[in-house]
């Protein structure tokens, strides 16, 4: 009885392939182990084996014939003394090849063959609201206030955050509407006021705790990481500290070493604290309102240079931003840059000159870091095929390389290129002027990655 | 300063002191048998236990009100049956087991109950410290008149954030209790070793915090001590430092071989100082109680502390899916 040898799945995520060459020709005895053919997948040129023994009678797909269908039969096994023309044909399911069935038992497999769940693409606010130009600066201060109108438990404290009004004048205002009561200066001492805030968030109120910059949170990581985020999980569920540590994170200008870094990733890698980090003033003012009302810790980094830019604000009485859905600011075809924070700015400029050339990237801004939207990555991934991730941390470790990994474990098959990651340099920063551009990333620098993964 | 000491014949009635002897009983013969279980190996990682030193929270206790809140570093299991959490649960949380107060996924330093306003439960020498004048802050913020016991040891109290926490509380005026569990061994370092100056109660001074030190293996005395700390807080004038000398009879953990020190020098605490030997003769003394009063609340603590052991034995583990929850509250 004739077998129908049937056309392999050779990734988890293949529906059809290339035929390119039969490597038996009709006729030929073939055991189970030979190569019968080369199948092209969108991806890779593999080789088919054969599983059963027999004569290979007729071939049913020439070489060369594209599209071919997964299941398709390619060809007919006979068994000995047995004629092509007359063969009556067996249910072929045990011509089913191998490679996909070992592909599936791999540690990967599972998630590679997952189903990617749809992105939210929903407006961040709706059609036709009326909008207004507001710095991030002004976004940050109208959030806190807004949300300290709405929660009376709902304080601020800070070296400089009330008297002073801020020493880059994001707490504008809020010492005359709300009062020292909930309007804090603190000494110099951040693991002690640090530590102060997680315990009145577990007495029951919601501190903001602002950072001159994330720089000297440094010297409260201890309380933020053992004490902030691992609480709930430690107490079982039972108490928990709902605040906000927030301040202008990464390198601002010409002043050094101990005053530039981005910490994106430090605090992403915690389970139990929520990392943002805002690019627009809208979404500064929509995140730090969620942040504000999340019932966790949550990092909330901001940039120094990023401050002062104006952008778009929505008009509304209680305008919020998702944790954990991503932001399209460019659609595009050939590339996905994916940024977040001041990332964005090399991002779009690089898009905006790389469009000049012909070619259409899309840039996504993450917003969110963890939670992390990667259903909006991986789609767009499927659509370009290409990705080059964006920060300003350094390179080891970075949020780029954690993005990799999830494409590579979940998108592998929809990759034309490596995935690059364009990151700060891995030195301190240093202080001369020359130096300093040379150890930030540059906009160049994420024109050449799309050429590169674009081959272009 | 003499440490504050309690009268050779205090005034204190029967019914009080048969309460102290009965908690400071249940935390010896509790520890006791966490040492043995730990043994056993149904107790894993570190454990430290605190005996020797079941005045110091007893005596605070007793000084409480209602709604004061409490927190401690990771020697804790006394503090928490001290403020009248189930001993069933702090046991099964030893043995990391579902009913323990948090599920089993804290473990002996990590355990919390909302109910008794007991804060933890912390695993880093020190951090307990501002996190106890933040629950300070948030009863000053609320204005509701309580205060917080902030307990750490002598070991914590060369720990900067100790004095960060000392400026912003009384900077503040925030109504907290530092209770320095002093039991003159920060781990196996003695404290003349790691400390330039021994009198731990005059460490607020800089910041303008009154502090006294107190006979912690006098139950009576830390009481009162605990009443004038509190009076101070709730009376708004700020914090209030309470160095307690005491002294644990075990090593530092359960693995510690403790050869720091002589071994007279423990028999000799045991002997002379035993905190609940001395309300037991007290009680004797003062005929307040006979020996068979005593013998039937021993019998009783003794079948508290086997039926804790028995639950936490019997106690499940917690379920798989307990790795993935408390990560992340839901949004209310």
């Amino acid at each position: 009885m004739a077998t129908e040898i049937l056309m392999p799945a050779l990734s988890p995520t293949m529906e059809e392939g290339t035929l390119a060459k039969w490597l038996v020709k009709e006729g030929d005895t073939v055991s189970s182990g030979d190569i019968l053919a080369e199948i092209e997948t969108d991806k890779a040129t593999m080789e088919f084996e054969a599983v059963d023994e027999g004569i290979l009678g007729r071939i049913l797909i020439p070489a060369g014939s594209e599209g071919v269908k997964v299941n398709t039969p390619i060809g007919l096994l006979l068994d000995e003394g047995e004629d092509a023309a007359s063969a009556t044909v067996e249910s072929a399911q045990s011509q089913q090849p191998a490679p996909a069935d070992k592909t599936l038992t791999s540690e990967s497999a599972p998630a590679a063959a997952q189903s990617h769940p749809e992105p939210d693409r929903s407006p961040d606010w709706p059609k036709g609201t009326e909008t207004h130009q507001q710095t991030v600066r002004e976004a940050l201060r109208d959030a806190m206030a807004e949300e300290m109108r709405r929660d009376g438990d709902v304080f601020l404290m800070g070296e400089e955050v009330a008297e002073y009004q801020g020493a880059y004048k994001i707490s504008q205002g809020l010492l005359d509407e709300f009062g020292s009561k909930r309007v804090i200066d603190t000494p110099i001492t951040e693991h002690g006021f640090t530590g102060i805030a997680v315990g009145a968030a577990f007495g029951g109120l919601k501190p903001i705790v602002e950072y001159m910059t994330f720089n000297f949170a440094m010297q409260a990581m201890d309380q933020i990481v053992n004490s902030a985020a691992k609480t709930l999980y430690m107490s079982g569920g039972q108490m928990g500290a709902p605040m906000v540590f927030r301040g202008p994170n990464g390198a601002a200008a010409r002043v050094g070493a101990q005053h530039s870094q981005d910490f994106a990733a430090w605090f992403s890698h915690i389970p139990g604290l929520k990392v943002a980090m805002p690019y627009s003033a809208s979404d500064a003012k929509g995140l730090l309102k969620t942040a504000i009302r999340d019932p966790n810790p949550v990092i909330f980094l901001e940039n120094e240079i990023l401050y002062g830019r104006s952008f778009d604000v929505p008009k509304l009485d209680d305008f919020t931003v998702p944790f954990g859905k991503a932001r399209i600011w460019r659609e595009g075809t050939d590339v996905t840059i994916v940024s977040f924070g001041i990332g964005m700015t090399y991002a779009l400029q690089a898009a905006e000159k790389l469009a000049e050339d012909g070619i259409s990237a899309e840039v996504i801004d993450l917003r969110t870091l963890r939670p992390m939207d990667t259903a909006t990555v991986i789609a767009s991934v499927q659509k370009t095929n290409r990705c080059v991730t964006v920060e300003e941390g350094f390179p080891k470790g970075a949020i780029g390389n954690h993005i990799s990994a999830i494409l590579m474990q979940e998108a592998f098959d929809w990759l034309d290129a490596p995935v690059i990651n364009c990151t700060g340099k891995d030195v301190p920063m240093p202080y001369a002027a020359n130096l300093e551009k040379h150890a930030l990333l540059t906009t160049e620098e994420v024109m050449e990655a799309v050429r590169k993964v674009t081959y272009r | 300063m003499a440490a504050r000491k309690s009268a050779t014949k205090p005034n204190v009635s029967a019914e009080e002191l048969t309460r102290y002897y009965r908690d400071m009983l249940l935390i010896r013969r509790f520890e006791e048998k966490a040492g043995q279980l730990y043994g056993m190996g149904l107790i894993g990682g570190f454990c430290h236990l605190y005996i020797g030193q079941e005045a110091v929270v007893v005596g605070l206790e007793a000084a409480a009100e209602d709604g004061d809140k409490r927190i401690t570093s990771y020697r804790d299991h006394g503090h928490m049956l001290a403020c009248g959490m189930d001993p069933n649960g702090v046991m099964a949380e030893l043995t990391g087991r579902e009913g323990g107060y948090s599920k089993g996924k804290g473990g002996s330093m990590h355990m919390f109950s909302k109910e008794k306003h007991f804060y933890g439960g912390h695993g880093i020498v020190g951090a307990q410290v501002p996190i106890g004048a933040g629950l300070a802050f948030s009863d000053k913020y609320r204005e509701n008149g309580r205060v917080t016991f902030t307990y750490f040891g002598d070991g914590a109290a060369n720990q900067g954030q100790v004095y960060e926490t000392f400026n912003m509380a009384a900077l503040w005026k925030l109504p907290v209790v530092f209770v320095i569990e002093n039991n003159q061994y920060a781990m196996g370092t003695a404290q003349q070793r790691s400390t330039s100056t021994p009198d731990l109660h005059t460490r607020g001074e800089a910041f303008g915090i009154p502090g006294e030190v107190v006979d912690g293996m006098d139950v009576l005395a830390v009481k009162a001590a605990g009443e004038t700390a509190v009076g101070h807080c709730r009376a708004g004038k700020g914090p209030y430092i309470l160095e307690i000398k005491t002294y644990r009879y075990r090593g530092h953990s359960m693995s510690d071989p403790a050869k720091y020190r002589t071994r007279e020098e423990v028999q000799k605490m045991r002997e002379e100082r035993d905190p609940i030997e001395h309300v037991r003769s007290l009680l004797l003394e003062g005929k307040h109680a006979t020996e068979d009063d005593l013998k039937a609340i021993d019998k009783e603590i003794k079948s508290v502390v086997n039926a804790s052991a028995e639950f936490a034995k019997d106690s499940p583990e917690p379920a798989l899916e307990e790795l993935w929850t408390d990560i992340y509250a839901e949004a209310r």
